[in-house]
C-alpha cells in the first residue's frame, strides 16, 4: 500500500479569502436552528449576558465545530441545545420542533465520560438503548449496544465494569452511548479536551469512523484547532464573552471519509489552520 | 473472587510478606513491612500490658498499706499483721479491691470460659432431661420448657450481638428510606434539618427512657420480651443518624454529569432513583452505615446497662454491683471483648463498604 496516497481534495485556496463567495448552495433541509438565542445570569450586580441574539442553522447531516476562548460561552450553548440550560431568550429548533428540554434526540458526550461506573460499557450504552427502543427484543437492543461498542474498539469489554476502563475507553463508551440513541443531533461538549494528545488522535479517528455511517448532524465544542479543522465542514468562531456571538464562520471543504495524514499534507490545510488562528488571536 | 474476598478483607496483605520471606523474595523489604505492621503493633500492645502490670502493681500495693494502716489505727497492732498476713498469704477473703493486673484478668477469663462449659453441660443435661416432656407438650399445642438458668459470658455475647445486629437493622430500614426522600427535596430536607441536628446529639440513656415511655405503654399487655424491644429500638434510634445523614448527602451529592445523563436519556423518577441514584450515593450509605454499626455497639453497652436486658452492658453492671474477688478482672475481661468485638464487627463493614465503593480507596 502507498500511505502517500492521497484523495482527491475538494476546495481551492481562494475559499479561505472569501468563505462564502465560493459555496455551492447547501440544498440539504435545516436540522437544527438557532434563532436571536441569548443566555443571561442575573447576578447581585446586574444581570451578566453570555450569549447575545446568536443566530445558527446547521443543515442535515453536516459536522460543525465551535470554537473560541474559554469562558466564551461555546458550552453554554451546547447546554441550552441539549436542552440542559435554560434558554433566556429566543429559540432552538430541531427537525423543526422547539427544544424545551433534554431529551435522547440530542445525544450528548461530555467532556467527562460520564459513565456509571457501577455499571458495566454494555449496561451503560444499553440504559439508553431501553428508552430509545422500548419495543425492540432484548436482543435487538444488545445487538444495537454490541454494534456501537464494537465499532469504537471494544469488542472484547462489553463486561468489563466503566470504573475498570482507561479515560479514553470510557470515552469510547460514551461516544458509543451517543450513537447507540441514533439521534437527530448529535452534541460533543470538549469530548477529548480530558485526555492526552496520544489518545485524542486516535478517538478522533473513532468518532470520524462512526459519524461517516451514520453522518448524524454534529455539533462539537473544542478548542483544538487542527481537532475543529480535520473533523468539521464547517467551523464556527465564537467572540469572546460578554455578549458573545458568531464571529465568524469557516467551510472545511476537505472530501470525507478524511483521512489525518492527508488533510495534514494538503497544501490548503496551513491557510485554514492560520485563518482560524488569526481569529483566536484577535 | 476468592482472590478478591483474600484482598478486600487485607488477609492477602497480612500473608504476602510472609510467604515472600518464605520464598526469599525481596527479604529487606519484606522484613521492613513485617516490622512495621505486625512487630511494631505487637511490641506496643506488649508495653501496654507492662505499664498497666506496673500501674495495678502500684495501686495493689498502696491499697493493700492503706488497709493495713486502717486495721492498725482502729484495731491496733494485732490486728494490722493480722490483716498483712492474710493479704500475704493470698487468701481470697481480704485481697485488697483495685484495678486488677494483666494475670488476674487472663485467670478471670480462663475461669468464665469454664464457667461457659459448665453452663453448657448444664443446658444440654437440661435438654435431655425434658425432650419427652417438650414433645408432649408440642403434641398439646403449649410452649416448650427452656432452661433459665444464669447465661453464661458466651450466652451475653451472643445476646448482645443480637440487640446490636436488630437495632443495626431498625436503623437502616428507618435511615435510608427517610435520607433518600430527603435527599431528594431540597425542602424536605432544609425542612427536616433542624429536626435532626436537635435530636442527633441526643444521649442514649435519653433515648432509652423516650423508648421505655412509649413501649411500656404500647405492650402494657403483650408477653414479648420488653427489655429486649426497649434495648434494640433505643439502639436503632441512637445510632440511625449517621446512616440518615449521609444517605440525604449520598442522595443530593450525586454527580451532576449523571444528573444531566439522567435527564438526556429521559429516565423516568423511578429508574432515576434506582439506576441513578441510589448505585451513585452508595458508598456514601455503606460510610454511614459503618459509623451506625460501629455507634450502635458503643451505645449498646450503656443501654443494656439501664434497661436491664440480658447482655454485656448488664453482665458489666452485675459484676460490678457483685463485688465479688475476680468481679473487677471480670469487667475487665468485658472491656477487651466489646473493643475485639467492635473491632471486628468495623473490620466486616470496611470489606463491604469497599466491595460497593467502585474502586475508590476506603480508609
Amino acid at each position: 500500500m502507498n500511505q502517500y496516497n492521497i484523495n482527491p481534495i475538494v476546495g481551492t485556496t481562494k475559499s479561505i479569502i472569501n468563505p462564502q463567495k465560493e459555496i455551492v448552495e447547501d440544498t440539504r433541509p435545516d436540522m437544527l436552528v438557532c434563532k436571536d438565542i441569548a443566555k443571561i445570569y442575573p447576578t447581585p450586580k446586574g444581570d451578566y449576558t453570555v450569549l447575545s441574539d446568536l443566530q445558527l442553522t446547521v443543515k442535515k447531516g453536516e459536522f460543525i465545530s465551535v470554537i473560541g476562548h474559554s469562558g466564551c460561552g461555546k458550552s453554554t450553548l451546547l447546554t441550552m441545545i441539549a436542552g440542559l440550560n435554560d434558554i433566556s431568550k429566543g429559540h432552538v429548533f430541531v427537525d423543526g420542533e422547539e427544544v424545551r428540554e433534554a431529551g435522547p434526540d440530542r445525544a450528548v458526550v461530555f467532556q467527562s465520560p460520564s459513565l456509571f461506573p457501577w455499571m458495566t460499557a454494555l449496561q451503560n450504552v444499553m440504559i439508553g438503548v431501553k428508552q430509545v427502543f422500548p419495543h425492540a427484543t432484548k436482543k435487538q437492543k444488545q445487538d444495537i449496544c454490541k454494534y456501537y461498542l464494537d465499532k469504537v474498539g471494544l469488542g472484547n469489554d462489553f463486561h468489563k465494569r466503566a470504573s475498570e476502563l482507561s479515560q479514553g475507553m470510557q470515552q469510547r463508551v460514551g461516544i458509543a452511548r451517543a450513537f447507540a440513541l441514533k439521534p437527530k443531533v448529535l452534541l460533543l461538549d470538549e469530548p477529548f479536551g480530558m485526555l492526552d494528545s496520544l489518545t485524542r488522535g486516535e478517538l478522533q479517528d473513532v468518532l470520524l469512523e462512526v459519524w461517516q455511517k451514520e453522518k448524524i448532524t454534529a455539533i462539537m465544542i473544542t478548542h483544538d484547532v487542527d481537532e475543529s479543522i480535520f473533523l468539521a465542514d464547517r467551523v464556527i468562531m465564537m467572540t469572546s464573552g460578554p455578549f458573545a456571538k458568531i464571529g465568524d464562520e469557516l467551510k472545511i471543504p476537505f472530501e470525507r471519509p478524511r483521512n489525518r495524514v492527508d488533510i495534514l499534507e494538503h497544501p490548503d490545510y496551513y491557510q485554514y489552520r492560520g485563518y482560524l488562528m488569526d481569529f483566536l488571536n484577535h | 473472587m476468592k482472590d478478591k474476598i483474600l484482598q478486600l478483607t487485607g488477609i492477602q496483605s497480612f500473608l504476602s510478606p510472609w510467604v515472600n520471606i518464605f520464598k526469599g523474595e525481596e527479604t529487606k523489604k519484606n522484613i521492613n513491612i513485617l516490622l512495621k505492621s505486625y512487630i511494631f503493633p505487637l511490641l506496643s500492645i506488649l508495653l501496654f500490658v507492662l505499664v498497666w502490670h506496673t500501674g495495678a502493681t502500684y495501686l495493689y500495693n498502696k491499697e493493700a498499706t492503706s488497709k493495713i494502716e486502717k486495721a492498725r489505727a482502729e484495731r491496733g497492732e494485732a490486728a494490722a499483721l493480722e490483716v498483712q498476713n492474710c493479704i500475704y498469704s493470698g487468701e481470697v477473703g481480704c485481697q485488697p479491691n483495685t484495678l486488677p493486673s494483666p494475670a488476674k484478668v487472663w485467670e478471670a477469663y480462663l475461669s468464665l470460659l469454664a464457667d461457659h462449659k459448665i453452663i453448657s453441660g448444664k443446658k444440654e443435661a437440661f435438654a435431655k432431661k425434658v425432650e419427652k416432656t417438650n414433645a408432649k407438650r408440642a403434641e398439646q399445642g403449649k410452649a416448650a420448657i427452656t432452661y433459665t438458668g444464669r447465661p453464661s459470658f458466651v450466652d451475653q455475647i451472643g445476646t448482645s450481638l443480637k440487640t446490636v445486629f436488630a437495632g443495626f437493622l431498625l436503623a437502616a430500614f428507618i435511615a435510608i428510606p427517610i435520607g433518600i426522600i430527603i435527599g431528594l427535596s431540597s425542602t424536605l430536607r432544609t425542612s427536616m434539618n433542624w429536626l435532626i441536628q436537635i435530636l442527633k446529639p441526643v444521649s442514649p440513656v435519653v433515648w432509652l427512657l423516650l423508648v421505655f415511655m412509649i413501649v411500656k405503654t404500647l405492650m402494657s399487655d403483650s408477653d414479648m420480651d420488653k427489655s429486649f424491644m426497649i434495648s434494640f429500638i433505643s439502639v436503632g434510634l441512637c445510632s440511625m443518624w449517621a446512616t440518615l445523614v449521609n444517605t440525604s448527602m449520598g442522595v443530593s451529592t450525586v454527580d451532576k454529569d449523571f444528573v444531566n445523563v439522567a435527564k438526556v436519556l429521559k429516565l423516568s423518577i423511578g429508574q432515576n432513583i434506582f439506576k441513578v441514584v441510589l448505585p451513585s450515593s452508595l458508598p456514601m450509605i455503606f460510610t454511614g452505615l459503618r459509623i451506625t454499626l460501629s455507634v450502635a455497639w458503643m451505645v449498646l453497652i450503656a443501654i443494656e446497662l439501664l434497661a436491664q436486658s440480658p447482655g454485656l452492658g448488664s453482665f458489666v453492671w452485675e459484676e460490678f454491683q457483685n463485688g465479688a474477688n475476680d468481679s473487677n478482672a471480670k469487667i475487665i475481661v468485658a472491656m477487651f471483648v466489646i473493643g475485639m468485638i467492635g473491632f471486628g464487627l468495623d473490620r466486616i463493614m470496611m470489606v463491604i463498604q469497599k466491595m460497593m465503593s467502585f474502586n475508590k480507596e476506603v480508609a
